[in-house]
């Protein structure tokens, strides 16, 4: 019995499938998540992702408190509603987590992981206490995103015309707001689309809406061969505290120049050191599906280990991102027992459904 | 919910298997296993000809979530294997107890059919693993 979004109710007349995840009851698919993931690819689908933590961060010294919070820099965010992609670092460089961060005219919004809720609203709210900021949890928010290359045209036909008009005016990676609504159009699978943070009193007669115009729910297990295809890294599983950015293919989403945050120490001293470890992209031809865990091997000698595996359905064979330690020869993996041939390739995999990812 | 026809034998691996009027008994995997494994992506079968006991293994089912060893309930020799689905893997989860078949044997005894569960006993299994 976990906590439940406001769609709870609809996911089961839809038919999911509920599973734990992190405390909530979250609906895994609704029948074939090989289905929905090829709907997202080909149409538009709709993700309930409630179950993710939004923080206000408000206050005359926000600015320069998220600037030595996060590895990446807040102050690249020049245009009202404009997003930003950072890892939030520990003393050590281990990233906490990954998160997105929105300017919203001074202020500032903030979307964090649902598994990392409790230990990342401590580590704000303390960070915070020596600037003029406060930090605010919004559990009376709800998120719904929509995506996949009709997704813009679903949320209109939908959509008042203030809404309408405010979605026409952004950007990709900008959100605004429609009243209470805030609509940006970011998204966790490499498609176009929307992601809604509304009222949780107004999502469930969004949702409806949506669905009465034919828009089909996606479950969490889409969701995940997804955002691998898109090279999406999932905390948790691609990084966690013993880790840092560098070593997490984030090394893009980091500032180090002119910006003071924590973790940037040790971060200096790990490129001084020269990192020893990277995630990369792997996939393979054979018959088979990379998983978690597996281990890797070069020339006989086990370099690392896969972090994420999948079947990618738009692929149709397996795809994965694994933590290698530098290695230049042929690589395997090991599946129950047997050792199976991978190339290594720079993610993303797929982009506008289509694979784009080159050897390295 | 899943369904358990009447006429088939069941294993407590999850295979299930029908006596054939030809002699040979086809073999696959039950409603209640292609539901708890999800979207099947990959099925490697066995070799025509592999002589089997009960028990051994006789290939692998991937899905989605996990890959799942499939087991011969009795022993026998492998006569035919359905290779549809080896490029169409999802008959496994459309059609379980008829197309998505794995592979047919010859058994050493089609009297070892009996030592199989019935529907009602599989299924009660199935309620109590739930």
């Amino acid at each position: 019995m976990g906590l439940k979004t406001p769609m709870y109710e609809q996911h089961e007349k839809a038919g999911a499938r509920i599973v734990d995840f992190g405390g909530w009851d979250m609906p895994v698919h609704y029948g074939s998540q090989l289905e929905e993931h090829h709907r997202v690819r080909r149409d538009v689908g709709m993700f309930d992702v409630s179950h993710m933590t939004v923080i206000d961060i408000q206050g005359s010294e926000s600015k320069a408190f998220l600037t030595l919070l996060l590895a990446n820099d807040i102050r690249k965010l020049t245009t009202s509603g404009k997003a930003l992609y950072s890892a939030m670092l520990n003393e050590n460089g281990g990233v906490l987590d990954d998160l997105i961060v929105y300017d919203n005219s001074g202020d500032y919004l903030m979307v964090v992981n649902c598994g990392t809720r409790e230990k990342d609203l401590a580590w704000i709210t303390r960070q915070a206490g020596a600037f003029d900021c406060t930090i605010t949890e919004r559990p009376d928010l709800a998120i719904i995103a929509v995506q996949g290359p009709n997704a813009l045209e679903a949320v209109d036909q939908v959509a008042s015309s203030e809404m309408r008009s405010v979605i026409r005016s952004l950007k990709i990676f900008q959100g605004g707001y429609s009243g209470a609504w805030f609509i940006a159009r970011t998204g966790y699978t490499g498609e176009k689309g929307v992601e809604v943070i509304l009222p949780t009193g107004e999502a469930r007669e969004f949702w409806e809406k949506l669905a009465n115009n034919g828009v089909q729910p996606i479950g969490l297990g889409a969701r995940d061969t997804l955002r691998l295809e898109a090279g999406m890294n999932l905390y948790g599983s691609d990084m966690d505290e013993s880790v840092s950015p560098l070593e997490s293919n984030m090394a893009s989403t980091v500032v180090l120049e002119d910006h003071e945050f924590i973790g940037k120490a040790a971060l200096l001293k790990k490129l001084e050191a020269g990192v020893e470890e990277q995630l990369v992209g792997l996939v393979m031809t054979d018959r088979g599906v990379l998983r978690a865990h597996y281990p890797v091997f070069c020339d006989g000698k086990e370099v690392g280990e896969i972090t994420s595996g999948a079947f990618s359905p738009t692929l149709r064979h397996s795809i994965a991102l694994a933590r290698l330690a530098s290695a230049q020869g042929a690589l395997t993996v090991e599946i129950r027992k047997k050792q199976f041939a991978v190339q290594r390739v720079m993610p993303p995999f797929v982009r506008n459904g289509k694979q784009v990812y080159k050897l390295i | 919910m899943a369904e358990f026809p009447e006429d088939l034998r069941y294993a407590k691996t999850h295979e299930w298997a029908r006596l054939d009027e030809d002699g040979n008994v086809t073999i696959g995997i039950s409603d209640h296993a292609q539901e708890a494994l999800g979207d099947v992506v990959y099925v490697e079968l066995p070799e025509e000809g592999a002589v089997l006991e009960a028990g051994d293994e006789a290939g692998v089912v991937e899905s989605v979530k996990a890959a799942s060893d499939v087991y011969a309930p009795i022993a026998g020799t492998v006569t035919e294997i359905n290779t549809e689905l080896e490029d169409s893997p999802e008959i496994v989860n459309d059609s379980p107890h008829l197309k998505g078949w794995f592979y047919k044997l010859a058994p050493v005894n089609s009297d070892d059919l009996e030592s199989l569960l019935s529907a009602g006993d599989y299924q009660k299994i199935c309620e109590n693993e739930d």
